[in-house]
């Protein structure tokens, strides 16, 4: 026993042996505890890795995505044109399902999707291999919500977001359209994709098995967001061209149509419309020649409607004015006689223009260098793009004066030989509206006065836009773009279709191009009717009444107080009383 | 030496056991900030997806073309003719 007085000798050896054993003993079973936490440690970390390996997941550091919303396209009254809203897609871990045997719920999860089962089962049991496969994108977020409370496992949602177009049709070709990724692919959703899609940031997070972040450590980058853009469009006025270029294209049969309607003082956009159109919201019915914006891509060889840019051209001469007589019998030039349709003998430049003649006109560019000419038609922007920044937009074309010949510069004074995009030709008329000065095209909106570039003198544009009233008259050719209480100033167009085997003899464009009010300017339009079918098919007689519903609308909605009171009855006249 | 021990020794360690319970408070402190951080960006979340909604629906009520339509046909209006207006000069 320990404790009681030993003697020396006999009791140590009594005691040594007993503690031997004891020793022995102990050690023994310390030595089995250690070989049983050997063996489990072995089992954690070699037989059954998954448990250390799922705790280590559970408590893994991710990357997490903030994602930025996508900004709005509003029109230049704050009304919304494109929003985004939230959808759920519905994925799938197929690896997870099979862990889990889930493959029984399979019918119940493809009635909760409304598809196929054979093709939900197809989807999971086809991608065993992967951990991640989309089964259904862009659902509503109620009927995700349904998929979700189904309580499957492996089935995730994730927040993404849809593009709506409230005003569909009306501004599809301006606006375009994005794609299933939230990035834009045609119109102003690409011109402004960097500027509308923001960038998206990133966290570093420490998340638990079911995913929910447990903590932030640190951010890597903060999201950028996505901006509104306040485009130049005013939505009314895109409305009103849109119902009547829609209106026309199906009275006079034609194959296709533009209206663009631009603001002389600023430059901006005020509309954009064409026929054919579609709908963004569903596009399931693709066909190319919906989609395009043909205001912005497609040219066009405007034919009398660039008469205004040749007389300015004379006019910034010196040679000519308003009352220049010209004598229109026909005339040869090169191998080609040209003459008009009626024979007008000698008439001042004012008829030349009203009546459209293109012997007058003829007569006048065979008159101006080659150099001038073209001068002033590349400074009013023919042969360059408008610089609006409408992605796929066409500079048309126009050949440099050194390939000119005689005959050349003859048919392109009214108007075969060069072509032009709708967008272009307004803009050019534009100009004359704003006496002389050049602004350049802008879809967004404009805050403030705009500078421009002088192109003309103000005199010449003055004397011009006389002469174009003229063409509204009575006796011109556009005389069914006149409006009731404004005056307009304007010229029509009726150009031959180029077909492959030459001219053809009835497919043509029938174009109007104004500005109004003519006293002081404030919109300028273009409207081109592609080959219209039916009975009428001049310029004057399909586009110019469009141009005429047209600006009425505009004017009114934007309060332009009227100039040409001389054509409203006199009863309407009411003079306000004096204030007290 | 030894006197000075007995006394600081046993400070040392209760100062231990306060900064161990403060740092079992600051990081329960931390932890429900961060939730309470979780759910209010949720739901400003939540109210911009909403405002969003009820920006699209509004426009979609007010489509110009189904304002037009219920103006014609329900309500029978139509835009004045030039003769029934009247111009008043200022």
């Amino acid at each position: 026993m320990i404790g009681t007085p030993v003697r020396s000798g006999e009791a140590r050896s009594f005691t040594f042996d007993q503690f031997r054993v004891r020793l022995r003993v102990v050690l023994g079973i310390i030595l089995v505890f250690a070989c049983g936490l050997v063996i489990r440690a072995v089992d954690l970390q070699v037989l059954d890795d998954g448990f250390l390996e799922g705790q280590g997941e559970a408590r893994s550091t991710r990357v997490a995505k903030l994602s930025a919303n996508r900004g709005s396209l509003l029109d230049r009254n704050g009304e919304p044109l494109a929003v985004s809203t939230p959808v759920d897609t519905v994925w799938v871990n197929p690896k997870e399902v099979a862990k889990a045997h889930a493959s029984d719920q399979i019918p119940r999860l493809a009635e909760a999707l409304n598809r196929d089962p054979q093709w939900v089962a197809r989807r999971i049991t086809g991608n065993l291999d992967r951990e991640f496969v989309y089964l259904v994108r862009h659902m509503r977020p109620q009927d995700a919500a349904q998929v979700k409370a189904l309580g499957i496992p492996g089935i995730y949602l994730l927040r993404e977001y849809r593009r709506y177009y409230p005003a569909g049709e009306v501004t599809g070709h301006v606006l375009g359209f994005t794609s299933v990724d939230d990035v834009g692919q045609e119109g102003l959703e690409l011109a402004y994709d960097q500027w509308l899609g923001g960038q998206a940031g990133a966290k570093r997070v420490i998340q638990d098995r079911y995913g929910r972040t447990v903590e932030d450590i640190e951010s890597i980058r903060s999201p950028r967001p996505g901006q509104d853009l306040v485009t130049s469009i005013d939505l009314r006025i895109q409305y009103l061209a849109y119902r009547e270029l829609k209106a026309a294209i199906q009275q006079h049969n034609a194959k296709a149509g533009s209206v663009v309607v631009l603001d002389v003082t600023t430059g901006e956009v005020l509309a954009m419309v064409n026929q054919p159109a579609y709908n963004p919201n569903d596009r399931d019915q693709y066909t190319a020649p919906r989609y395009r914006n043909r205001a912005a891509t497609d040219i066009f060889e405007p034919g009398s409607s660039i008469k205004p840019f040749v007389v300015a051209a004379a006019f910034a001469g010196g040679k000519y004015h308003a009352d220049t007589v010209i004598d229109t019998t026909p005339i040869r030039v090169g191998i080609k006689t040209i003459t008009d349709e009626h024979p007008l003998g000698l008439i001042p430049l004012t008829t030349v223009v009203a009546k459209s003649s293109n012997v007058g006109m003829t007569k006048i560019a065979l008159s101006l260098k080659p150099e001038s000419m073209w001068g002033m038609l590349d400074s009013f922007g023919f042969g360059k793009v408008t610089g609006s920044g409408f992605p796929g937009e066409s500079a048309g074309l126009l050949n440099h004066y050194s390939h000119w010949r005689p005959i050349s510069q003859a048919t392109m004074s009214y108007g075969y030989g060069l072509s032009v995009t709708p967008l272009q030709l307004a803009h050019a008329y534009a100009v004359l509206g704003g006496e002389g000065i050049s602004r350049p095209v802008t879809m967004r909106r404009v805050e403030g006065a705009v500078a421009g570039e002088r192109v003309i003198e103000e005199s010449v544009a003055r004397e011009l836009l006389k002469v174009m009233e003229g063409v509204v008259s009575q006796d011109g050719t556009g005389n069914r773009a006149a409006l009731i209480g404004y005056r307009v100033a304007g010229k029509t167009g009726t150009a031959k279709k180029a077909t492959p085997g030459g001219y053809s003899e009835d497919a043509y464009f029938g174009v109007f191009g104004g500005v109004v009010p003519a006293s002081n300017p404030r919109l300028a339009a273009i409207v081109v009717i592609d080959e219209p079918r039916g009975k009428q098919y001049y310029g004057g007689d399909v586009a110019a009444p469009v141009f005429s519903n047209v600006m009425a609308g505009a004017l009114r909605l934007l309060g332009v107080p009227p100039d040409g009171l001389d054509t409203v009855p006199a009863t309407t006249l009411v003079r306000a009383l004096s204030a007290e | 030496m030894n006197a000075l021990a007995r006394i600081a020794v046993p400070i040392l360690w209760a100062l231990v056991f306060v900064s161990c319970i403060g740092v079992i408070w600051s990081k329960h402190q931390s932890r429900s900030l961060f939730v309470e951080l979780q759910n209010l960006e949720s739901s400003r979340d939540q109210l911009d997806i909403e405002w969003g909604q009820l920006k699209l629906e509004q426009s979609a009520w007010a489509t110009h073309g189904r304002v037009e339509q219920m103006a014609r046909t329900d309500l029978q209006m139509v835009i004045p003719r030039p003769t029934e207006v009247r111009l008043v000069q200022p």
